[in-house]
């Protein structure tokens, strides 16, 4: 091997102009909940988000799919500004939720967050009974005479399907249970303060493929009442679930599209290339 | 506006926020006021006899005369003979527990070391004085002069107490605080760098020898200092045994006096002012010492790399 | 290069195994026969007197150690008070807020320093602070040495136990909505074994602490009524009545030392026990 051997490397793929806006028809969705301006997010120094333009359709389900740390869950965590928890993290761009940039300093976080809830990879049940879980947002936000947060919470582990399982012992632990039906009370536990929007980051990717399936079933069912946004590794579960899916690579929204539309007629080469499995 | 945890939040969080950025500088604040507290009152004594009090070995209180020198002899010959001995024990207790024996005995072994660190000092003084001592005295103490009479340090009466059973002592209760820092050393070993070892036909003891312990080099002298430093300061276990004497002998069987035992004796007695202020400077003495130890002992155990959170 | 030979290095082998081997039994033996002394010598004494008389002169035989018993309950349940709110807020401060900055190592540095400073010098700082601005001995000034040796401890404990409480159950707190403080509560929940243990184990380390009260609570034949007066405890007892030539003094002394060693032990265990089902329910789920 010597210094000539470099010649006989490929050349190195075209970093495509385009990708800078994503080929998409400007207004692709319906009625915008979200709408994602010229989002730039950097950890540092370091730019992991570049010029993201995205809109989040009102009580429909989004996909985010890509490769593993091509930006997903950064992207998401600047929606409920949960990255402001970091020192050395920064996004910089518009998001526009119903029209109001959260990213300026004068919004209220907390409320932000009651608006926006989330659900993350590892289930978290609080260490408190199931209960007290559920109720854990609704104490915080709101001040309810008890025979209403007991109604309220119930409803929520109903929302979720966990009411039958556990309406036995709600006071047990929450980590008493199954990862399965963790994640669905952390779900309910974010229901029960009525937010608008949802973000799942691979909410999925840490439990059985029942348990997976019922929690599908669960995002499918939540379209009504909110507006839901998931990043998902999986590509028959984006196909199945969402209606709308956006395509990131390397910090980039590369596609974003009808999801039956991505996966059976996509624009780009990469999105192509993507879905079929030919990279990821 | 990133990082809302040090900066914008409820009236609650910026309550938090100040009463644990409080607490941290009161730990700072602690840490500065023990020297100068110290400094202040030995101001007398450092007036009178400069740094001189350092190796004047009068120690006069009829005559108010004060010198530190035979209470720094006896600090670093108990602590001395203490590291001795737990120097080689510790290292081979942490061998044994984390390679040679199986867990169901290392278990409970290391629990017994783990309860041995929890014995309070006090308690290792009354067994000194009344059950190791007379053993000294009778059994251990003539042999060694017997055996090793032409050596200075194993001559004079054996009376039991003094420097030689005040450092069996101390390496007793800084044993288990070095054991089981080396043995978290050893745990931390790579696994592929001991098995790549043994793969070449290496020894257990020749891997621990050669590997691990070179591998864990720094914090097994980390593990040392800190003996070293908790061994100059330990007090009630030594003052019940070391014979409370201001002379100063080679041999290891004559009484002597730490800094920490001359305190804890005299503190009581120590009446005017001159005597109070020489022994605040023994103890300014004894926390520049043990401090020295443990920044030593800090520097090489310290390791790097909290999380700073995120996406990930 | 010369081959050294393999039965040498098996014979070094043998040998440091042996040696191992022996440092561990001797090592077993001598706790085992320190704990049997104590048990021994002090259980002869230790009958209800002892936990219900005061302090009998020499010679005269009966009486007990109740004072020293309840002073030193007291001391160390004031110095606890005194040590775990400063010392948790600490752990929060380099935990939560604190970063890698300058201030946030220098104040790691300072709990570490703070542990390594011999005991019987907390004590000293104490008389010339405490005891000369207050004008005498008190149990206050007893429990604020200890509380010196416990801060840094816990100090050190709630930093590690808070930093073991996964960053996701932090960030679900938040994505609720809730403000820190509230969220730090869920924090110290999930963290509460380590936190009871970190406190527990600190206890157990001045239980038996001598040297500091010598300097600040000293000693006192009569009951702990007043906390600015001298007051009674085991440890100063035991060291006071252990240098007496009186031999019932003595024999106090080892039940003193029983009573305090058995605490201390229980306190470790107990400590340990919650740690364990601590980690075991974080492996079950
Ligand atoms: N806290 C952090 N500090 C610095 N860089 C980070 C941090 N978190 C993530 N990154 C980097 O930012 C980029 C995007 O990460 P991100 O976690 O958003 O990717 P992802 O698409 O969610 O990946 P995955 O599918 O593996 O979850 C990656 O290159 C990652 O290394
Ligand atoms: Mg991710």
């Amino acid at each position: 091997m010597n210094g000539t051997a470099a010649t006989a490397l490929p050349p190195r793929p075209p970093v495509s102009r385009r990708s800078e806006s994503p080929s998409s028809r400007r207004s692709a969705v319906r009625r915008a909940r979200i709408v994602v301006r010229g989002l730039n997010f950097f950890y540092g120094r370091r730019q992991v988000l570049f010029d993201n333009n995205l809109e989040i359709a009102e009580n429909r389900v989004t996909a985010i799919i890509g490769p593993s740390g091509c930006g997903k869950s950064t992207h998401i965590r600047v929606y409920n500004r949960i990255y402001s928890l970091y020192r050395g993290q920064r996004a910089v761009g518009e998001v526009l939720l119903d029209g109001v940039n959260i990213l300026s300093d004068k919004v209220d976080t907390a409320e932000l967050r009651r608006r926006v809830g989330m659900i993350f990879q590892q289930p978290t049940p609080f260490p408190m009974s199931i209960f007290d879980n559920v109720a854990y947002g609704l104490r915080l936000h709101y001040r309810l005479p008890k025979s209403e947060l007991e109604g309220r919470v119930e409803e929520a582990l109903k929302a979720v399907g966990l009411w039958d399982e556990v309406r036995r012992h709600l006071a047990a632990p929450g980590t008493d249970l199954s990862g399965g039906q963790q994640q669905r009370l952390c779900i309910a536990r974010a229901l029960a303060v009525d937010p608008e929007v949802i973000l799942m980051d691979e909410p999925t990717s840490a439990i059985d493929p029942i348990a997976t399936a019922r929690i599908e079933e669960l995002v499918v069912s939540l379209k009504s009442r909110y507006t839901v946004v998931i990043v998902t590794h999986n590509m028959q579960q984006a196909a199945r679930i969402s209606d709308y899916t956006a395509f990131f690579h390397q910090g980039r929204i590369v596609e974003f599209d009808e999801t039956a539309r991505l996966f059976t007629a996509p624009r780009e080469k990469r999105t192509e290339d993507y879905i079929t499995g030919r990279f990821g | 506006m990133t990082d809302e945890r040090r900066r914008t939040g409820t009236a609650g969080d910026k309550l938090l926020r100040a009463a644990a950025a409080a607490a941290a500088a009161l730990v700072l604040f602690l840490m500065a006021a023990l020297f100068v507290g110290l400094g202040w009152h030995s101001a007398l004594s450092l007036s009178k006899f400069g740094v001189g009090f350092l190796w004047s070995s009068e120690w006069n209180p009829v005559a108010g005369r004060y010198g530190a020198l035979s209470s720094i002899y006896g600090t670093l010959v108990t602590t001395a003979v203490a590291m001795l001995v737990a120097i080689p024990a510790s290292v081979l207790l942490a061998f044994f527990l984390a390679e040679i024996a199986p867990p169901a005995i290392a278990k409970p072994v290391g629990y017994a070391v783990e309860l041995f660190a929890a014995v309070p000092s006090i308690i290792f003084g009354m067994w000194g004085l009344f059950v190791l001592a007379p053993i000294m005295s009778e059994h251990v103490q003539p042999f060694l002069g017997e055996a090793a009479s032409f050596l200075p340090f194993f001559s004079g009466p054996p009376m039991g107490i003094g420097m030689l059973t005040a450092g069996l002592i101390l390496s007793l209760m800084i044993l288990p605080y070095m054991t089981s820092v080396i043995r978290d050393m050893f745990e931390m070993t790579p696994r592929s760098l001991k098995e790549a070892a043994y793969g070449m036909g290496a020894t257990r003891w020749e891997v621990t020898r050669k590997v691990v312990l070179r591998h864990g080099a720094k914090a097994v002298a980390g593990a040392f200092f800190l003996g070293l430093g908790r061994a100059m300061g330990e007090t009630m276990a030594v003052t019940f045994v070391v014979g409370n004497s201001h002379r100063i002998s080679a041999s290891l069987f004559e009484p002597a006096n730490t800094i920490a035992s001359t305190l804890a004796n005299e503190f009581a007695e120590a009446s005017d002012p001159l005597y109070l202020s020489a022994l605040a400077e023994l103890g300014l003495v004894l926390l520049v010492m043990t401090f020295g130890i443990n920044l030593l002992a800090r520097r090489m155990l310290d390791r790097f790399g909290a999380g700073s959170g995120g996406a990930r | 290069m010369r081959p050294r030979s393999r039965a040498a290095r098996k014979a070094a082998d043998a040998a440091a195994s042996a040696l191992a081997f022996l440092a561990a039994a001797a090592g077993t033996a001598v706790l085992f026969w320190i704990m049997a002394e104590v048990f021994a010598r002090g259980a002869s004494v230790l009958g209800p007197a002892f936990f219900t008389r005061l302090p009998a002169p020499p010679g005269v035989g009966g009486g007990g150690l109740a004072n020293a018993v309840l002073g030193t309950v007291i001391i160390t349940l004031l110095a606890t008070l005194m040590a775990v709110p400063p010392g948790v807020l600490a752990g929060v401060y380099l935990a939560e807020f604190a970063g890698n900055g300058r201030f946030a190592s220098a104040v790691r540095f300072g709990v570490n320093m703070l542990m390594g400073v011999p005991s019987i010098i907390m004590g000293l700082f104490v008389w010339g602070t405490v005891v000369i601005a207050t004008g005498g001995f008190s149990a206050w000034a007893g429990a604020v040495s200890l509380a010196l040796i416990m801060l840094p401890v816990v100090a050190r404990t709630a930093e590690d136990m808070l930093r073991l409480v996964p960053d996701s159950l932090r960030e679900s707190v938040l994505a609720m909505g809730a403000p820190y403080w509230r969220a730090m509560l869920v924090i110290f929940l999930a963290a509460r074994n380590g936190l009871v243990t970190g406190v527990l184990l600190a206890v157990a380390r001045v239980g038996g602490e001598t040297a500091p009260l010598l300097f600040t609570a000293l000693n006192s034949p009569y009951w702990p009524t007043d906390l600015t007066k001298p007051t009674a405890n085991l440890p100063v007892t035991i060291y006071n009545y252990a240098m007496s030539p009186y031999r019932d003094w003595q024999a106090m002394a080892w039940g003193a030392s029983l009573v305090i060693t058995a605490g201390v032990l229980a306190l470790s265990l107990v400590s340990r026990f919650a740690l364990k089902t601590g980690t075991e329910r974080k492996a079950k789920r």
